[in-house]
């Protein structure tokens, strides 16, 4: 079983949200050459779920922008396990996920 | 038995109690249900309020510089630490500081110097690795683990799963097997420094809770030098063992500190929420639920007191302490889901702290020993000898 979010990106347009229900979760961001530029969850609080999330990066984020997502009632613990293992497939956090929540992570070595 | 509290353990009570309805319970209005820290300067600000109160570092013995509080006080104070929302499984966000793992002191001067002090100091932290694939209510006889001399180090390699906290922790204890005995006399404890080459952490296990998750860790010939053996060579058990014990009340009391917020709610909705022309707190059915729940938390609170107590008369309170894990646990997911029963269709949303206390109440009743094995010790004690 693979602990990497491995399902191909979309873009993220009004068309691909519209199916993506309000549940609790997990997803990411990438530029238009796929680079990973955030990771981010739908958690208790969020306003529809990954729906609500995505709409909402979908109106802050340039045209090209596509992403991935995961519903998962464990977002936590999924989120921080996904940014673990970003640092550890690239060396080191998107600048947003750093700007946004400061915080110390721990460290997996998954292997490939 | 006599559970008056003196004017000073009443007092202590009353300034743990409001600290967390007025600085914990504010700070969580604006986090997610889910959340498992508070921010850094947050943290910090508690830190150095409960310092103030003369509290920080519960649990550390006064010659290691912690505050002179019995465990009976302790546990009086962990029934209030416990009452908000992410109170089961971090009290008040740590910001109490830690007792760290007590067996470091019985460790060697140099192992202290290396593991303890920078603990105690807030610089290092750690994990505890019994549990493997292959079991965790018998460890003594589940580990597989395997450490091998080489000359004056020793060769380790095995997994271990259900490891909060390893993937943040500088080291840990291990336990491995160092003999041909496949009895829990054959178990070795080694601290391990998690930048050892050959220490893997594989993978969060997601459970029931989301804050405080578990990991699984692989140990790839990781060579560790005999100086890190913590105690005696194949007497590792003894070790673990004392944990589980130790661990037993302050783990009931949290339980159960949640059982009586939860109890607080109910008791609190009843009076204000109508059905059928009527106020809930005029229903039987309803009524017996607050009745039952009052039960369930007086009785495990009296046997986790009775523990403590013990505990610090030095008394043998195994007996005691497996009873009040045993019950707390039990206890505590009982009242719970009868005050999400009173509350309804809200009882059940993230609106509410209840089915955050469900989810994780349900893993206290394995983790630290499931009840089955509570009530193996308390037969071992009660019966004597080992029948089985």
């Amino acid at each position: 079983m693979s602990i990497r979010l491995e399902k191909p990106f979309q873009a993220l347009t009004p068309e691909n949200i519209e199916p993506i229900q309000g549940q609790l979760g997990v997803y990411q961001l990438a530029d238009a050459s796929g680079d990973i530029f955030y990771i981010g969850y739908a958690g208790g609080r969020s306003l529809f779920g990954l729906h609500g999330e995505l709409k909402r990066e979908m109106q802050e984020n340039s045209d090209g922008t596509q992403f991935r997502c995961e519903v998962n009632m464990q977002y936590i613990s999924r989120y921080e396990e996904l940014l673990m293992l970003h640092k550890y497939d690239f060396g080191e956090l998107p600048e947003r996920v750093l700007n946004e929540y400061p915080h110390k992570i721990g460290v997996l070595s998954p292997g490939n | 038995m006599d559970y008056q509290l003196s004017e000073e353990q009443q007092m202590l009570v009353d300034m743990v109690r409001r600290f967390v309805r007025t600085e914990i319970c504010p700070l969580e209005d604006n986090l997610d249900p889910d959340a498992g820290e508070i921010a850094p300067e947050d943290s910090e600000r508690l830190k150095e309020m409960t310092r103030n109160m003369g509290l920080y570092g519960l649990g550390i013995p006064p010659e290691f510089g912690g505050p002179d509080v019995d465990v009976t006080t302790q546990t009086l104070l962990a029934f209030e630490m416990a009452q908000h929302r992410a109170g089961l499984y971090n009290p008040c966000y740590n910001v109490f500081g830690g007792a760290g793992l007590a067996q470091l002191y019985e460790a060697t001067d140099m192992q202290k110097e290396k593991y303890l002090y920078p603990v105690l100091r807030g610089e290092k932290t750690s994990f505890f690795a019994l549990t493997e694939p292959s079991g965790g209510s018998d460890p003594g006889r589940a580990i597989q683990t395997r450490g091998v001399q080489d000359g004056d180090d020793w060769i380790l390699n095995g997994a271990k799963i259900f490891i909060s906290g390893a993937d943040h922790a500088d080291f840990g204890i291990l336990f491995a097997r160092t003999s041909e005995d496949k009895t829990r006399n054959g178990v070795t404890c080694f601290l391990v420094d998690t930048d050892m080459p050959g220490f893997h952490v594989r993978r969060v296990v997601h459970t029931l809770r989301s804050t405080k998750y578990a990991t699984e860790i692989q140990i790839e010939n990781l060579r560790v030098p005999k100086e890190n053996i913590l105690g005696e060579l194949n007497k590792g058990f003894a070790i673990a063992n004392d944990r589980l014990s130790r661990y037993r009340i302050p783990y009931a009391a949290g339980c159960i500190g949640v059982a009586i917020k939860a109890q607080a709610m109910a008791i609190e909705y009843v009076k204000i929420r109508e059905t059928f022309g009527g106020l809930l707190a005029s229903r039987q059915a309803i009524q017996w639920m607050i009745v039952d729940n009052e039960i369930d938390i007086r009785t495990s609170r009296h046997i986790c007191m009775e523990a403590a107590q013990k505990a610090d008369r030095g008394d043998d309170y195994r007996t005691e302490a497996a009873m009040a894990k045993l019950l707390g646990s039990e206890a505590g997911g009982r009242v719970v889901d009868r005050v999400m029963q009173i509350h309804g269709g809200y009882g059940m949303t993230k609106d509410l702290p209840l089915e955050r206390w469900y989810r994780e109440m349900r893993i206290r009743r394995i983790g630290e020993g499931p009840s089955e094995v509570q009530r193996l010790v308390m037969a071992r004690n009660i019966i004597g000898g080992s029948f089985h």
